[in-house]
């Protein structure tokens, strides 16, 4: 299981970036990836949407089931990965590169709330039935 | 082959054609320019297309068929002959009710039925499906309290095992839904319900037992939870199968149930219906109960529509719902008697556990090796994947080469790699250890010869289907070659 330690997780599978602009890159994890199977469709949030911390904001979809994705953190789209609209199969050949969309954090200070690779690593464990 | 495909121009069978009608006089403007894309076949071709089609497909008249979650059951063949008399075929939505006594009769006699078997004060028969029995129940848990002006209760609880709908149901009517997670034996994890309860609680969405195949022990404290919040408790039907003539959803304290006759009352499946969904009430809920109902009065029987039930969440369907669905339902449930619903759980969940320990006896890995099966179980083939790369769908589609169809797989997500197993209690032993078998032959297969299960089916019409091409570039349109 690939968890990067320089990124931050929440316990819903997604993975976050800090950038250097202060915006967040988000994504799915490999664990997640690995879970949901082939991916086949992916709805990205629309620019400029604002979320709160752990609102729904997108869906992943795959052969065996569709997943909400949720807001790591509050804040505004500033972009979402167009290239997903029709490779959606680049989740599952390289997770921590084909990012779903960024955030303008409302509160930075968020960031800290979310989990680190180890407490990450913990949760996937957990799930495994 | 498609139909189109054997289509040749003027081709047909006119001899049975209805006799021709004058041609209407219709304005030249909306005449067509060209005949309508129809195939034309002739009667014999009709007749061997739709025949091989039939025998392409997996059914239950021939085939095993241990769908985890759907009760595939076997549907007697009385069910379907006697909802086909004349009286009920011929019967009109709109006739009045002096001319339709008989049928009101039956559809009153299924309400009854259906509430001393559920435990609940009331019904209605008109959704026309699952789904729309479950969208009837959470909106009456709705109107219950809007009546009582409660505007703050604004969540629906559902537990992470809970069938996709529910989820579903709770944002069709308007509700935000929040999750409660499992514990390691599969029951709903009350410390985290606890905490989820409160005064934005509208009511608590569960499968009893649940799509994890066991029996919830604890929900008499659920409810009382639920119910000390202010909240109602939903019963979604799907698993009634497993506790008909038992328990009573009623009894465990549910407010709301809606019972899936296509599942545990044997009406047909598939092909999109048509379902049925008849929804139960406490008395609590009485008045908002869809309609209409019929209802027993001394000159006879009659519906029960708005006028009488002014705050009724409203209509459904057009009419009474699927009506020849509930007749087949009605048929099925007299047949049966009291000490037959009680048997149907007895057989089902006896079988259940049977094919269960059985499975285990051959290699196979439990979910929940220390809990009693409901009428399904789950298998985890995690173990078995990472040794030999051999996962749930391959088991699946080998199962087809061997005359079976496949159980549920990758649901419920929570276990991963797992099959959901229902046998359900129309299948004999013989059947039973037929599929252990062949389940043997596959855990072996995957140890010697993974490949053979890897490319799994060998033997149908099509091989390995690709989901993922399926699921993106759907094509379901035929076109003719512009050559």
């Amino acid at each position: 299981m690939s968890i990067p330690s320089d990124l931050k997780y929440t316990a819903t599978h997604e993975w976050v970036r800090r950038e250097t602009d202060g915006t967040m890159t988000v994504g799915i994890t490999h664990h997640a990836q690995e879970q949901l199977g082939d991916i086949v469709f992916v709805e990205t949030p629309a620019v400029g949407k604002a979320f709160k911390r752990d609102q729904e904001c997108g869906v992943v979809e795959s052969v065996k089931a569709a997943s909400d994705i949720y807001a790591p953190v509050g804040g505004e789209v500033t972009a979402a990965n167009a290239v997903l609209r029709d490779t959606p199969e680049a989740i599952n050949q390289d997770p921590y590169g084909a990012w779903m969309f960024k955030l303008r954090p409302a509160d930075p200070a968020e960031w800290d709330g979310l989990l680190d690779a180890a407490a990450y690593a913990k949760v996937a464990e957990s799930e495994a039935h | 082959m498609l139909i189109f495909e054997l289509s040749r121009p003027g081709r047909g069978s006119f001899h049975q054609a209805p006799a021709p009608v004058p041609e209407p006089q219709l304005p030249p403007a909306l005449l067509r320019a060209l005949p309508p894309l129809l195939p034309e076949v002739s009667e014999l071709d009709a007749v061997r297309h739709y025949t091989r089609l039939s025998q392409k497909n997996f059914s239950i008249d021939t085939q095993f068929y241990p769908l985890g979650s759907c009760t595939m059951k076997y549907n007697p063949r009385a069910c379907n002959q006697l909802a086909m008399l004349p009286g009920f075929l011929a019967a009109h939505p709109a006739a009045p009710e002096a001319a339709i006594q008989g049928l009101l009769a039956c559809l009153y006699d299924l309400q009854e039925i259906l509430k001393e078997v559920t435990g609940m004060a009331a019904v209605s028969l008109t959704p026309m499906a699952g789904a729309q029995g479950e969208f009837a129940g959470v909106a009456m848990i709705r109107a219950y309290h809007d009546s009582r002006g409660d505007a703050e209760r604004t969540e629906i609880i559902v537990p992470d095992a809970a069938h996709g709908t529910n989820p579903a149901t709770a944002a069709m009517c308007g509700y935000a839904t929040r999750e409660v997670s499992t514990d390691r034996e599969g029951n709903v994890d009350l410390a985290a319900l606890r905490s989820a309860v409160g005064p934005k609680t509208a009511g608590l969405m569960l499968t009893n037992p649940s799509t994890l195949g066991v029996f919830e022990p604890s929900i008499e404290a659920i409810r009382d939870i639920v119910h000390g919040a202010g909240g109602l408790l939903y019963y979604d039907g799907a698993n009634l199968n497993a506790i008909l003539g038992k328990v009573r959803p009623g009894d465990m304290g549910f407010d709301v149930i809606h019972v899936n006759l296509h599942k545990t009352f044997s009406t047909p499946h598939g092909g999109g219906g048509p379902g049925a969904g008849p929804v139960g009430v406490s008395a609590r809920l009485a008045e908002f109960l869809p309609v209409p109902v019929v209802a027993k009065e001394e000159g006879g029987y009659r519906w029960l529509t708005e006028l009488e039930r002014p705050r009724s969440i409203g209509r459904l369907s057009a009419h009474g719902g699927n009506v020849g669905v509930l007749l087949r339902a009605y048929v099925y449930a007299r047949m049966l008697g009291r000490e037959g619903m009680a048997r149907v759980a007895d057989y089902a969940t006896l079988n259940a556990n049977y094919l269960m320990a059985e499975l285990a006896r051959a290699g196979f890995e439990l979910a929940f090796p220390r809990r009693r099966a409901s009428h399904e179980f789950i298998v985890s083939l995690k173990n078995l994947k990472e040794t030999t790369g051999i996962g749930a769908m391959d088991v699946a589609k080998r199962l087809l080469d061997k005359g079976f169809h496949a159980p549920t797989t990758y649901f419920p997500m929570l276990v991963s790699e797992c099959l959901l197993i229902e046998p359900t209690e129309t299948e004999s032993k013989e059947t039973l250890d037929a599929f252990v078998a062949a389940m043997r032959e596959i855990l072996e297969e995957a140890h010697t010869r993974p490949e053979l299960v890897k490319n799994a089916p060998h033997t149908l019409p099509v091989r390995r289907l690709d989901d993922v091409k399926a699921a993106r570039d759907l094509n379901l349109t035929w076109k003719p070659n512009p050559g």
